[in-house]
């Protein structure tokens, strides 16, 4: 069992709004940020909560496709942007799909553990609302293997990934189970998201929120066996936070009521040109929540609030299966039966996730990250969740492609 | 000759027109489908977009291409699917931009008639006036050798006198899209006595290909959409007459326009439809009724009057409108025409406008806009819901409203009454698809 060989702390988080359609001030024919602005403002977010920008010894930025997206590379040379002071500092950027913002996290921890900083600025971001939705699609295909997959593939590729696994599942749990599973998914999603003032889905003015998601799939129009209502929609965002080493924090001036120490992590990669063994079932985030807990010496039982990618509603679910939290083919129910819910059994994306917040896919994992830092200090306002002190840990799941690449960590609060 | 071979060589008569280029449109994706089927891998197709007018051929070009790709965008699943031999071509992207190459490789854009010359299927869309039409047909008719089927787009001349004095023999069949051709479901059919029965089906089958609803209509002047947009708009410009006393005919106008809109729960007023149509077209159509029908006026001066100043409406080659009894800002009337002043006078919510509205009286209670009811799985309820206080309401507003309902119902009746059309369902059926009402005049509202 790895152990860390010192203490490692995230602080500092800021998450710009998740913009896009379901906003009311969204027009897509009006002009919108980009991503100067967007890493600027997050970044500049983490920079006013510490006490001097030339403490911040690197930069890390995730992020997945603004090649395609917005014709633009080297995205690390964006981070001086940010302020004057980080010119010159050493930068990376990082890039697995819309895993992307769990590798940065990862990225920035292993740079505290080898000295190489004390004070790292991690940020993620994407813009996608730059393309139409069938074109985004093809962006976003990219997480899946061009070669072997996109030519037999779905208009709406990943989508329909998704839904073929959706489909297995209801083969084998029953459609009537699953499809009500999903649809309190999403009453679960954008209920929390109201709370959110920047989550995409905050001005949500639907009445009957489980008529919605309970909307017989329609592949005519979509795909074989899930809604619009399942997915995630395309957004725009970007999310920043401090990790920083013991003297990192000391440096930056925040006291360790304000930070949270990450006590283990698992990350783990599927081999991109294989199709996934078991549909039904997320067996690389399993192996990853696996070495997490492994590591950390923790289990699902003391996990007191969590965050999964559920950039669809049945991700959701089986994510919510392979933390153990639930059985097997037990995530529908259980979400239906609102223990997801903010003062449920797992407390499950506070501020509405993935389906609710958004999903600025590169940036999502940092996002996480952030919202994790707001829960376990106690500054996740209106979507605060109550943390017991017999299971004080958070936990985030950040997924790239069909289960492909995938970073789990759990944090607690540092003081 | 099947259809899907006559379906090779096509010309669209009038192509850089509103309607000419919508239906080239639609013609265009048929056919570039049907060139892609493996069968036809080395026919040639050709559609031939004849106009008049040079300087619009510039346009059409540019504006097929920009709706070609609209389409690919939204008919993606089917074109991954019509291209999946195709191993070049794997993303949406590329799939779309393929499609759009083959469509735009089917035009033959150009100002000679002669181009119509091979076409065994011919779309006439060009202005509505009986003397062009026929003369066109004639010199038509000489070049393809009298083996060509027409589908005219006229929206009000009969069909039996296009095919007699074109001398046609029953190549012809009123084929009637709505404005804009590529988004309104509608389209009216209208044979004459002589029409083929195969030039009957042909019509069926493009119908279908190109996902029109058909409704049938008789072969008399205005069918059924112009019979009743021509008198509901005649009801509308003479109650305005009567109500200018009062308000002023700006005023008056005004008034109309917005309780047609609001109250009735239509996508736009009766001037602001008007002024879509164009002022002039409008004008034409109840001209060219009016020398059909008799016993019954049909025209009213005061198209005349605004046609004499050259207030036209109508819309611009990137498809915005154009002032008529309405100005427009941001596609939004702003203002009415005064003709005695020449000159627009704009909506002042704080001023004449405001002074009005306050005279119209509160809306009755369920009052939902049309364009938030359109896609309302309830909204027959609501209607019905707001209907019921509409009747009960007695402002000077919902008075109107009633009075313009009462006369619409009294309008489709009569089309079905005097033989237009077969029933009440198609008179209905023609202002829900080809006019986006969201119930028919036919209806017991009122």
């Amino acid at each position: 069992m790895k152990k860390l060989r010192k203490p490692v702390y995230a602080t500092a988080g800021y998450n710009t709004v998740s913009f896009g359609s379901g906003r009311k001030e969204f027009n897509p024919k009006k002009p919108r940020p980009g991503l100067e602005e967007y890493i600027t403002e997050a970044g500049k977010g983490v920079i006013a909560q510490i006490n001097d920008v030339n403490n911040i010894d690197e930069g890390i930025i995730s992020n997945f496709m603004a090649a395609r997206f917005n014709r633009q590379g080297n995205l690390a040379a964006m981070i001086p942007m940010i302020h004057p002071s980080l010119e010159y500092k050493p930068c990376t950027r990082v890039e697995g799909a819309c895993g992307s913002g769990g590798l940065g996290l990862y990225t920035s921890v292993k740079s505290i553990l080898s000295d190489v900083s004390d004070v790292v600025l991690t940020i993620g971001v994407e813009v996608q609302n730059t393309v139409k939705a069938v074109y985004g699609a093809d962006i976003l295909a990219g997480a899946g293997h061009y070669r072997t997959e996109r030519k037999e593939g779905h208009v709406y590729f990943f989508p329909a990934k998704f839904s073929d696994r959706a489909g297995a599942c209801y083969d084998k749990f029953g459609y009537d189970y699953m499809r009500k599973g999903m649809a309190h998914w999403y009453v679960h999603a954008i209920t929390n998201a109201r709370k959110n003032p920047k989550a995409q889905e905050y001005h949500n003015t639907i009445e009957d929120l489980l008529a919605a998601g309970m909307t017989p799939p329609n592949p005519n129009v979509f795909c074989e066996h899930i809604n619009v209502y399942d997915c995630s929609k395309v957004s725009d965002g970007a999310s920043a936070l401090i990790f920083a080493s013991e003297e990192g924090l000391k440096k930056i001036g925040i006291d360790k009521k304000y930070a949270i120490e990450v006590v283990g992590w698992g990350q783990s990669q599927a081999d991109i040109s294989k199709k996934p063994e078991e549909p039904t079932r997320l067996t690389t985030t399993r192996r990853s929540v696996e070495k997490a807990y492994e590591m950390s010496g923790l289990g699902p039982k003391d996990i007191g609030v969590l965050e999964v990618h559920d950039c669809f509603t049945i991700g959701g679910l089986l994510h919510l299966e392979a933390t153990g939290v639930v059985g097997y083919g037990e995530g529908a129910a259980f979400v239906a039966e609102g223990k997801t819910a903010m003062d449920g059994e797992m407390p499950t994306n506070p501020t509405g996730g993935l389906v609710g917040f958004g999903h600025y896919t590169g940036g999502t994992g940092t996002r996480q990250a952030v919202d994790l830092v707001h829960q376990l200090t106690g500054k996740a306002g209106d979507c605060q969740v109550k943390i017991n002190s017999n299971r004080p840990y958070g936990m985030l799941i950040s997924m790239g492609g069909n289960d492909r690449t995938v970073t789990c960590m759990i944090f607690r609060r540092a003081a | 000759m099947t259809f899907d071979e006559r379906l090779r060589n096509v010309s669209v008569i009038g192509a850089a027109g509103k309607m000419g280029s919508g239906i080239a449109l639609l013609l265009a994706q048929e056919m570039a489908k049907q060139k892609l089927k493996p069968e036809n891998k080395n026919v040639p197709y050709r559609l031939n977009l004849i106009d008049v007018n040079d300087v619009a051929l510039d346009g059409l070009q540019t504006y097929l291409k920009g709706q070609l790709i609209k389409a690919g965008e939204k008919t993606t699943v089917l074109l991954r699917d019509l291209y999946k031999n195709r191993e070049d071509l794997v993303e949406n992207y590329d799939v779309i931009a393929a499609f759009v190459d083959d469509a735009m490789s089917l035009f033959r854009l150009g100002t000679d008639l002669g181009m119509a010359k091979n076409s065994h299927i011919i779309f006439e869309a060009v202005v509505e006036d009986k003397n062009i039409k026929v003369d066109l047909l004639k010199k038509l008719d000489q070049l393809t050798g009298k083996d060509a089927v027409y589908f005219t787009n006229t929206s009000s001349i009969p069909i039996n006198v296009l095919n007699r004095e074109a001398n046609l023999g029953g190549r012809i069949i009123g084929f009637h899209f709505y404005n804009p051709p590529a988004v309104q479901k509608l389209a009216e059919l209208i044979a004459a006595d002589q029409t083929k029965p195969e030039l009957k089906e042909m019509s069926l089958e493009l119908a279908k290909r190109l996902r029109k609803t058909i409704v049938p209509s008789n072969d008399i002047a205005g069918f059924i959409g112009n019979g009743h947009f021509l008198r509901d708009g005649l009801h509308a410009i003479r109650e305005a007459k009567k109500l200018a006393d009062e308000y002023t005919l700006p005023g008056a106008i005004y008034i109309m326009n917005k309780v047609s809109q609001d109250l009735l729960v239509r996508p736009m007023g009766i001037f602001q439809l008007i002024d879509y149509v164009g002022v002039n077209v409008y004008q034409c159509i109840s001209e060219t009724v009016s020398g059909y029908i008799k016993g019954e006026n049909l025209k009213d001066d005061l198209l005349a009057k605004m046609i004499q100043k050259k207030v036209l409406g109508g819309q611009r080659a990137d498809g915005s409108q154009k002032d008529g009894f309405l100005k427009y800002e941001k596609g939004r009337p702003a203002g009415v025409y005064d003709l005695e002043k020449s000159e627009y006078k704009m909506f002042d919510p704080s001023g004449w406008s405001g002074e009005i509205d306050k005279k119209l009286g509160d809306y009755p209670k369920g009052i939902v806009p049309w364009r938030n009811l359109l896609m309302d799985p309830k909204k027959d309820e609501k209607l019905t819901v707001y209907f019921k206080n509409l009747n009960a309401s007695n402002t000077l507003g919902a008075k109107l409203a009633k009075a313009y309902l009462k006369n619409s119902k009294e309008i489709g009746e009569f089309l079905v009454k005097s033989g237009v059309a077969k029933s009440a369902q198609d008179v209905n059926n023609v202002l829900l698809n080809g006019f986006y009402h969201l119930y028919g005049p036919i209806n017991d509202y009122i």
